[in-house]
């Protein structure tokens, strides 16, 4: 009886099954590796091809047309990542910030009861999220590529200039003394905050109310411009000039930058808009019409019940754009720009052929910034969701 | 007794003002001083815009001609394109086996269209021949080596037929390895469901780019030496790997509208677990997803771009070669609209398709 029932509940015991499909599982998944392993040792062997990070402190030998922290080609391989990483964190902080102005603006645009700027706006959605961002990337550096020589560039009162090797802008050489305009801004800052917490307090305690806003800004504007005076003005600017074939001084926008930059900002500022769109509409009449006849004003509907209840909408949708954003700006390799695949799992892997290594830590970095936002993500959403009866 | 019947007068008609052209144009247009100004500004644009464009792509442009000498470069030059044109849609193909692109191209068209239009017969029977006999057919048409065609080695096949190879396939193997990653991350065993959202969460933290990458340069350290992996086929498989965790989390979408009910109705009648997804839950949920499967299938077909930056010639690689070809030169900006007018209608079509699907799956529970 006892060894029958013992059979019976072994085959179709769920738990029993559980635990075997998993043991299987993991055995399975141990195989694979172990045979990846293998595979990679002996190939890596015959290929004589060295293993470990050592290469990363060796001399790099190539240089990088875009670079934020000083590098030239005695600096090491380790080095390129570094210069890699910050090129592709300038680039996509830059689109992010882009890319969410043009999306608010299309997105606010696709709502308007003005129907040529709603239909504009819908058309701009339409053409550029259904185009392959790589051919819109392309096209932009085409465009780029396209205009003049330095010695026919298009000035702008001759103090910014654009031509094929890319824009030239003024410099800005902060003098002595400027530390001190920065100081005035952060406190500005830290006031208006402690300004903000006292008239929140004064409000929930008596009702009145303190305009906090224009204070604020009044703040943040004047301190440090007020400063800026004081100091005598400590900031300088170096001009870009043309001498012999190129322009000396200034900052350098280079052309591939521009495009990806441009193309980055333009595409996801589509989906953005549509993002914003539909955190919009998913607020319902209702909630306005009950604000409004609580005999609150446009603004403060706007501002207290519709822009609170959209975001919460929109904010997953944007963080998830913006992510987007970051790992598409590694199609910069197909122009050239120097960001992290490019220099790094393109320059560096060719000429250490270290493929495990360095497509390791390239891929570990995305996935670092992804997993870091997700988390951010869920917090979020744990913080945000309907409290429901 | 008089009899006093009362009549009101016939309603008046509303006000000029309101109907009409002019009452639409003072609704739409220029409600307030502001929609006004926003009006005319972007009207101005319009007009300064849309003629020059006319002007440039139909009116100005090249339409006949052979060679670049007969364009006459006021306008575009549409002879780049249409000399060309087999190229980009066979790439490097040989002419005399586009016959054979063509048939399985069609054929599959029409297993597609007799899958989707309703009311055709045997639907059952077509599917099987699609997703078990057709890909067998395909790769003897494309491939070659059997009943006398000759063989056409991977790196010859490019343009439009490579976008739509690699994105078709990408799809249809991604479909099957999403369901069991989905299935297994709403699974209750542990360990199966830590597996899978690492599998998932991995593949859809990275770049598709650093994917290919991989697969291009450390895939073929991963296997034993005597086995060579075409370039082709590695692209696809990172393609799929990377797919398939998309897929996934659309499928997994789709499992969680599923209300708990189904899942105990199914439990109550004694259905195994596989019976319960195959024949209760999948079905629903599937259906439920088709238009999250064609957009991703719709992002897909734009990310198989990339594939040039490997050095596999699709449609956007054989334009962006093109361009380097010394007798024709200066013709990027004709070659960019081009493919993007193509991309944009196969684009806007499939994402026009999913919206109306969603509007007529759903039908609520």
């Amino acid at each position: 009886m006892s060894t029958q029932k013992k059979k019976h509940s072994l085959l179709n015991n769920a738990f029993f099954r559980e635990i075997f499909f998993q043991v299987l599982l993991v055995t399975v998944i141990l195989l694979f590796f172990w045979f990846i392993a293998h595979n990679t040792m002996a190939n890596l062997d015959k290929r004589g091809i060295a293993t470990g990070f050592k290469f990363m402190s060796q001399a790099s030998g190539f240089g990088i047309i875009q670079h934020l922290v000083p590098y030239d080609e005695t600096y090491s391989f380790g080095w390129t990542f570094v210069v890699g990483l910050l090129n592709t964190i300038l680039v996509s902080g830059v689109g992010v910030i882009l890319a969410t102005l043009i999306g608010f603006t299309v997105g606010v645009a696709r709502l308007s009861s003005n129907w040529l700027i709603a239909k504009i706006a819908t058309t701009y959605v339409e053409i550029f999220r259904n185009i392959p961002l790589l051919l819109q990337i392309f096209f932009w550096y085409a465009i780029c590529r396209s205009l003049p020589s330095p010695r026919l560039s298009w000035s702008f009162e001759d103090i910014i200039f654009l031509n094929i090797r890319g824009g030239y802008v003024p410099k800005p050489i902060f003098e002595e003394g400027f530390s001190w305009v920065i100081w005035a801004a952060i406190l500005a800052i830290a006031l208006t905050l402690c300004i903000r917490y006292w008239a929140k307090k004064r409000q929930d305690a008596t009702g009145q109310q303190f305009l906090v806003l224009p204070v604020g800004i009044g703040l943040i504007f004047g301190l440090p411009v007020l400063a800026f005076l004081v100091t005598g003005s400590p900031l300088g600017w170096d001009l870009p000039t043309l001498q012999g074939f190129n322009f000396k001084g200034g900052m350098t926008i280079i052309p591939e930058f521009a495009a990806l930059l441009i193309a980055l900002s333009i595409y996801t500022g589509a989906f953005i808009a549509e993002a914003v769109r539909s955190g919009i509409l998913a607020v319902s009449k209702g909630q306005t019409e009950a604000a409004a006849s609580l005999g609150l004003h446009k603004s403060k509907i706007l501002r207290l019940v519709t822009i609170p209840q959209a975001m919460r909408v929109v904010i997953p949708q944007l963080t998830s754009q913006y992510l987007n954003l970051t790992k598409n700006s590694s199609l910069a390799t197909a122009i050239g720009y120097p960001d992290l695949v490019s220099v790094f799992s393109g320059t560096t892997l060719n000429q250490t052929g270290q493929a495990i290594e360095i497509v390791g830590m390239t891929m570990l970095v995305y996935l670092f910034i992804s997993l870091t936002i997700s988390f951010f993500m869920n917090w979020y959403n744990k913080k945000m969701m309907l409290v429901e009866r | 007794m008089a009899v006093y019947s009362h009549s009101p007068a016939a309603d008046l008609p509303p006000p000029k003002s309101e109907v009409g052209i002019v009452g639409w144009l003072k609704k739409n247009l220029f409600s307030t001083p502001v929609n006004s100004l926003l009006s005319v500004v972007a009207l101005a644009f319009i007009c300064w815009t849309l003629p020059k464009i006319a002007q440039w792509a139909l009116i100005d442009a090249d339409w006949f001609g052979t060679t670049a000498q007969d364009c006459s470069r006021e306008g575009a030059c549409w002879v780049f394109v249409i000399v060309r044109f087999n190229q980009f849609l066979f790439g490097f193909y040989p002419s005399s086996e586009y016959w054979r692109v063509v048939l399985a191209f069609s054929l599959v068209g029409f297993l597609i269209a007799w899958l989707l239009i309703e009311k055709t017969p045997k639907k059952g029977l077509v599917a099987f021949i699609t997703v078990f006999i057709y890909p067998v057919i395909a790769y003897i048409l494309f491939y070659g080596g059997v009943f006398g065609l000759p063989v056409i080695e991977t790196h010859r096949w490019g343009g439009l037929m490579l976008t739509l190879i690699l994105a078709t396939i990408g799809m249809f193997c991604a479909l099957p390895i999403g369901i069991i990653l989905a299935l297994g991350r709403r699974s209750s065993m542990p360990i199966a469901k830590s597996v899978s959202i690492i599998f998932i969460e991995l593949w859809r933290g990275v770049p598709l780019i650093t994917v290919l990458f991989m697969s291009s340069v450390m895939l073929p350290i991963f296997i034993p030496e005597e086995i060579t992996i075409d370039k082709l086929l590695r692209a696809i498989i990172g393609i799929i790997f990377f797919e398939s965790a998309y897929m996934a989390e659309v499928i997994r979408g789709g499992l969680q509208a599923i209300p708990r009910g189904q899942y105990e109705a199914a439990e109550a009648l004694g259905l195994s677990y596989w019976k319960t997804m195959f024949f209760i839950i999948l079905p629903q949920a599937l259906k439920m997803v088709i238009p999250g499967i064609v957009n991703t299938f719709n992002a897909l077909f734009m990310d198989t771009t990339l594939v040039l930056i490997i050095g596999l010639f699709d449609f956007l690689a054989v334009m962006q070669s093109a361009f380097a070809d010394p007798k024709w030169p200066g013709f990027s900006v004709e070659g960019y609209i081009f493919v993007a007018l193509v991309y944009w209608i196969a684009c806007f079509s499939m994402s026009r398709y999913s919206q109306y699907l969603e509007r007529k799956l759903h039908t609520g529970h």
